[in-house]
């Protein structure tokens, strides 16, 4: 088992003439995604290297039966796409375009909630990777191999250093989920660590939060009120200044609200275990997991 | 993007907000021209985006037209907690029977804008929620549905605003709600909202953030930025697409993805040193961006030493060297610099290092090592 992706996945990605769009299209392909589909309107009819494309998802879930949808497209473009994903019927929305305006993840944010139907990751998040079964987005899969260790991030390449670790440790993941750094995540930490929880594979779940927002500290209320597995976060961020943006839309102290320091504090109350580094991260899991058996 | 006082009037100003009459000035002739035109008792004040400068003599009531010289002379080029006053704001002296407090937050964790309105205003509202929170009135707005009158009224009542200024009150929260969303604001704040003797409602101070992700769409905004206001450093680092904070340490650090980079700074100072900046090459970066990324950490003079962090995902750490081969061939850097590498093409990357044999190149193999190695460093730098 794995969560949110798998062998029942079937990918249409909008944006897929794009070079970013085909470059990533086609090394989840290699992986072994199911690449079913493309959305480039006006392109309808062409293909990438065999993936056809449509000019509407509505005609691409109709001939395909696609499932899960990624958005590369810019981010003037990003917002009508994921919204265009959800009236298609698709499922799952997994949106790594950065930059887009925080109203419209606003208006997107509480269209999908009210309306029930689509699951939103992202945006500027790097996608999920379900080792050994799919890869949607631009995590570096290589790095990865398949077992019971969750992990859910704020941030792609911190993500990959600390899963490096725990591999080389000898540990795989169940997945690894991006739910990326902007103001207004489709999904937060408690939406995927449910996922986890009842995932039979997960045995660990390994959270990696930053500094902004509340989300880890709301984290740290539900992990004491409905998580069995044992939880190890990381906090980025102790020596940011307020008020600076540190590279994701979403890492701003304002004020004295959104430290690393509170959010830490937040987790260890609630018997989360944070480490300080990402080696420490890492460290953790590992001893919580036992001496390497499970790999 | 922080707008300035008047900036921010004028833009309520398009979109009916009441303010008072003014004009901005950056010379002393100006800003005289400015006080004879609106007539007098008339207010001189400094713009700058930061709290407080009034009590720090930033804010000057100009009774004639000798005065409005003599305030204009001493606020325009003064300095305000670092920041050097470049314009002031003209405008009419408002008379005050009663100071409110009106802001339309982006409320990250409700997902929804969030209106507040409070009967104190005139001080710290930070200060005002910590000590009297049921002195402010606050509600969500569903952002499908937009603001209603009614939001406005429950406000008014909740917050207790004398009973004839409800409709004007609530009339002014409905056109701040409206800035707030088409202006592509995360911030509306007004601190006074007064009402007058004649009971009219009038906004005195204007605070708002604007989204940069959403300039694209609003050309008359994008020529705001306050130049004055951003680090010579941050603004060359913008310029040449990088991300760039400006921290007061003398560690240059460069990464590859903002949580890695967050992380290596926090690393950094756990193994005792000072971050000098936060760079975040970005995915995917090309040896061009991380040519530039070294000559943006080094334009820092306090900079004694620089790590590379890097863990290749989309980004190959053989560019990252051939990035860093390519800087010392045209900068020649005099710092010492630890380079971790580790990811996609990390042995490509190590191996034209050596080859290169870059005088006081340091390679370390974990995160850990290349954070305590460069804190060693840039201690025998200070020595």
């Amino acid at each position: 088992m794995s969560i949110l992706v798998g062998e029942n996945t079937k990918l249409c990605v909008s944006g897929i003439t794009g070079r970013e769009g085909t470059f990533h299209s086609l090394r989840n392909r290699d992986y072994g995604t199911q690449v079913v589909a493309g959305v480039t309107p006006g392109k309808g009819g062409q293909d990438v290297e065999g993936i056809p494309v449509f000019n509407t998802f509505h005609e691409a879930v109709g001939d395909t039966g696609a499932n899960t949808a990624m958005v590369f497209v810019p981010p003037r473009f990003a917002a009508d796409s994921i919204l265009e994903a959800e009236d298609a019927g698709i499922e799952l929305i997994i949106a790594i375009t950065e930059g887009i305006p925080a109203h419209d993840e606003l208006r997107v944010y509480n269209t999908l909630r009210k309306n029930g139907r689509a699951r939103l990751i992202g945006p500027n998040c790097p996608g999920i990777l379900s080792p050994g079964k799919a890869n949607v987005g631009i995590i570096p899969a290589a790095f990865f191999k398949q077992g019971n260790v969750g992990v859910v991030s704020r941030s792609g390449t911190l993500t990959y250093q600390i899963g490096n670790v725990v591999a080389q440790r000898g540990f795989g993941n169940s997945t690894i989920v991006g739910i990326g750094g902007d103001p207004v995540p489709g999904s937060d930490f408690i939406d995927i660590i449910s996922l986890f929880e009842q995932d039979p594979e997960t045995e660990l779940i390994v959270m990696c939060g930053e500094i902004g927002g509340d989300a880890e500290e709301r984290a740290a209320e539900y992990i004491a009120a409905h998580v069995t597995k044992p939880v190890v976060a990381y906090i980025a961020g102790f020596t940011a200044p307020p008020g600076k943006t540190m590279g994701h839309a979403g890492a701003i102290v304002s004020g004295s609200k959104g430290t690393a320091k509170a959010k830490a504090e937040a987790l260890e109350g609630k018997g989360v275990r944070v480490g300080r580094t990402p080696t420490e991260v890492a460290e953790l899991a590992v001893s919580l997991l036992g001496a390497g058996t499970h790999s | 993007m922080d707008l300035l006082e008047y900036q921010g009037k004028q833009l309520f100003a398009r979109h009916g907000v009441p303010v008072p009459t003014g004009r901005p000035a950056t010379t002393v002739d100006e800003a005289v021209d400015a006080a004879d035109e609106i007539g007098y008792p008339c207010v001189i004040k400094a713009q700058v985006q930061i709290g407080g400068r009034g009590k720090l003599g930033g804010i000057k009531v100009a009774q004639s037209r000798e005065e409005a010289r003599e305030h204009a002379q001493a606020i325009l080029g003064m300095d305000i907690r670092g920041l050097t006053v470049h314009e002031v704001w003209v405008e009419g002296a408002s008379q005050i029977a009663a100071e409110y407090y009106a802001s339309v937050v982006f409320d990250r964790s409700a997902k929804a804008p969030l209106l507040m309105l409070s009967t104190k205003g005139g001080m710290d509202i930070e200060a005002v929620a910590e000590e009297d929170p049921d002195a402010i009135a606050r509600l969500h707005v569903d952002p499908l549905l937009g603001f209603q009158d009614f939001h406005g009224r429950r406000l008014a009542f909740e917050a207790g605003v004398d009973a004839d200024v409800v409709r004007p009150v609530g009339a002014m929260l409905a056109k701040l709600y409206r800035v707030f969303v088409e202006e592509d604001a995360t911030l509306v704040e007004v601190n006074p909202l007064i009402v007058t003797p004649e009971r009219e409602v009038r906004a005195l101070d204007a605070k708002v953030t604007l989204d940069g992700n959403a300039l694209y769409r609003h050309a008359d905004n994008a020529g705001l930025r306050d130049l004055s206001a951003e680090d010579p450093q941050e603004r060359m680092a913008k310029e040449r697409g990088l991300t760039y904070v400006k921290l007061d340490g003398d560690i240059g650090i460069l990464g590859n993805g903002a949580g890695l980079v967050m992380s290596t700074l926090d690393v950094v100072a756990e193994a005792g040193g000072r971050p000098a900046n936060f760079l975040d090459a970005g995915g995917g970066s090309k040896a061009e961006a991380i040519t530039s990324a070294v000559e943006v950490i080094l334009s820092d003079a306090k900079v004694k030493a620089v790590l590379f962090n890097i863990f290749g995902g989309i980004t190959r750490c053989d560019e990252v060297a051939r990035g860093l081969i390519e800087a010392f061939d045209q900068i020649k850097p005099d710092v010492p610099f630890v380079v971790r590498l580790d990811g996609t093409n990390d042995k490509e990357g190590r191996q034209l290092l050596a080859e290169a044999d870059l005088p006081n190149v340091h390679t370390e193999s974990t995160m850990d090592g290349a954070a305590a190695r460069v804190v060693e460093l840039a201690a025998k730098a200070s020595a």
